[in-house]
């Protein structure tokens, strides 16, 4: 069958009653230097001199090579050779206006000193692109929402940063990766929730980072492809580590959101916990429940990149699982694996469904 | 099936490509080392316009760890998630039973043959269409008529030139 679409024109999805609003936008500074006027002089000069580096052995740039430049849509560059998502005016023709969407938000990604061997400068990097997200970004477009980039390796200090942003509203939530050097559950991350708890935000855990560790529960992978898939079974081992630590009972309004991880695993997941809960049940008596309730309950997904069955009722079953209220559209603009979401929510998703993926999820999760 | 004028050969030169628009649809012309083939500017996954695309080889594998590439520049890449599609088909490399770009029938014709085609009143969207009346312009003047301060610009217009029909 040769599918014959109609030629992309601005519009958005007619599903999209309750609104559109996009989990994962990622923009980028087209030069460090638009972060110097929120870094003091010294960690300027440390970040000049020494420069950033990830959790990872003889790293320089990317451990493996991404798919297209910068990882990013061949046609993302600005008119003037911009880099991807980097020029708000661009930005807005190109993704917000042309798909009319109501709210995004921003998951910066590199350079933002997340994971940084350096606990102070990743503290400093963090703190600045959140003062960027404001100055370039949220504050010239009311669409936009920030997320609070933290050092999250240090709990304490993420902890700060997170009480600084207490009732700012263009901050709608934490930012954490997926990848970090032991699982986020460890308590010796719960400063961290304890701070989104208390002023009331949600974490969201964006697939990629640095651990220090192999990528993959069997070690160094030879290829990209292996890398990207590899992101459902280190968000499996985040959300156990969440589940199984007790963080949901430490924390019961808390709120987790797994971006770009997948979610054909989710069902899986759940299986497999409750059945070794029956049997090792008081292993972890800190849990009162079954652990796939705590998964229904505090965990939520976004759909890019949105799994692609041949039988379109298997994707229906494992949403049908995880709950049609927790699932949320995520475009991951302007990467080269965006989703568009006038295509990639598809048909036979049942209408209602659709706007609760489009908008209605996303308010509630974000309290908008 | 109506065939549309759509690029003199020599405006897209061999890796080249041409953004055209014919019968309402945007169509992507490709020359493959004097071969020219014409695919739906939209690929069928979600819709990006394939002549943002690059162009790639073929890369096979009878078994890991020995790769062989052919068919330089034969295939083109979408811009967005990477579906790889066969210039010469709009197949694409993973399904190409189910999965594939339209393509359209594309030949070069000289535009001497096009000028005096009965046919070409269907042919348009060509910028510089084939067109008999290329006579310079000139006038039998009499009653002693002299020329006048006006001259119109004028353009002149080839024939000898062959060109890219696509069959929409």
């Amino acid at each position: 069958m040769n599918i014959i679409r109609p030629i992309a024109a601005p519009g958005r999805p007619a599903a999209a009653t309750l609104g559109l609003v996009d989990c994962d936008i990622h923009p980028r500074c087209a030069d460090l230097g638009e972060y110097r006027p929120f870094m003091t002089d010294a960690m300027w000069h440390r970040l000049t001199t020494y420069g950033i580096h990830a959790r990872h052995g003889f790293h320089k740039g990317y451990p493996f090579p991404k798919a297209a430049p910068l990882a990013s849509r061949r046609d993302s560059w600005g008119p003037q050779g911009q880099p991807p998502a980097s020029d708000l005016g661009f930005v807005q023709h190109q993704f917000l206006d042309h798909y009319g969407l109501d709210m995004g938000v921003l998951n910066p990604l590199q350079p933002s000193g997340q994971g940084d061997v350096n606990d102070e400068l990743s503290a400093a990097l963090a703190h600045a692109v959140n003062e960027w997200q404001l100055a370039h970004w949220v504050d010239h477009d009311a669409r936009l929402r920030a997320s609070i980039v933290v050092p999250y390796e240090d709990a304490a200090a993420s902890a700060a940063e997170i009480r600084k942003r207490a009732g700012d509203s263009r901050f709608c939530q934490v930012l954490l990766m997926s990848r970090t050097s032991e699982p986020l559950g460890r308590k010796r991350y719960w400063p961290i929730y304890e701070a989104a708890a208390e002023v009331g935000l949600p974490i969201g855990i964006h697939a990629f980072g640095f651990s220090g560790n192999a990528m993959t529960n069997g070690g160094w992978p030879s290829f990209y492809v292996e890398e990207v898939q590899e992101h459902a079974t280190s968000a499996q081992a985040q959300v156990a580590s969440f589940v199984v630590e007790g963080v949901f009972e430490r924390f019961p309004t808390l709120k987790i959101l797994m971006i770009e991880c997948g979610f054909g695993w989710m069902p899986s997941l759940g299986w497999r916990l409750d059945n070794n809960w029956k049997r090792l049940r008081d292993e972890v008596p800190h849990l009162k429940r079954a652990p796939s309730e705590y998964l229904r309950e505090h965990v939520y997904v976004s759909t890019q990149p949105i799994e692609e069955p041949a039988k379109g009722e298997h994707l229906l079953d494992a949403m049908e699982w995880i709950g049609w209220d927790r699932i949320l559209y995520a475009s991951d603009y302007p990467h080269w694996d965006f989703d568009d979401p006038r295509i990639a929510i598809p048909s036979f998703i049942p209408l209602e469904k659709r706007a609760a993926i489009f908008g209605g999820n996303a308010r509630g999760f974000y309290r908008l | 099936m109506a065939r549309h004028i759509v690029a003199a050969v020599d405006e897209i030169p061999p890796g080249g490509r041409k953004l055209v628009e014919a019968d309402g649809k945007k169509i992507v012309v490709f020359n493959l080392d004097g071969e020219f083939f014409a695919l739906l500017d939209r690929c069928p996954h979600q819709g990006s316009a394939l002549s943002g695309g690059i162009l790639c080889g073929l890369i096979q594998s009878d078994e890991p760890g020995k790769y062989h590439f052919s068919r330089a520049g034969e295939m083109v890449r979408c811009p967005w998630h990477n579906w790889e599609f066969d210039i010469r088909t709009g197949k694409s490399w993973f399904d190409p039973r189910r999965t594939k770009v339209r393509a359209f029938p594309t030949h070069v014709e000289p535009g001497a043959a096009l000028a005096s085609d009965p046919r070409r009143a269907q042919a348009r969207s060509g910028e510089s269409a084939a067109q008999k009346d290329s006579a310079p312009l000139s006038m039998p003047m009499d009653g002693g008529a002299v020329e006048g301060p006006y001259q119109a610009e004028t353009f002149s217009v080839k024939i000898e030139a062959d060109y890219v029909v696509v069959e929409v």
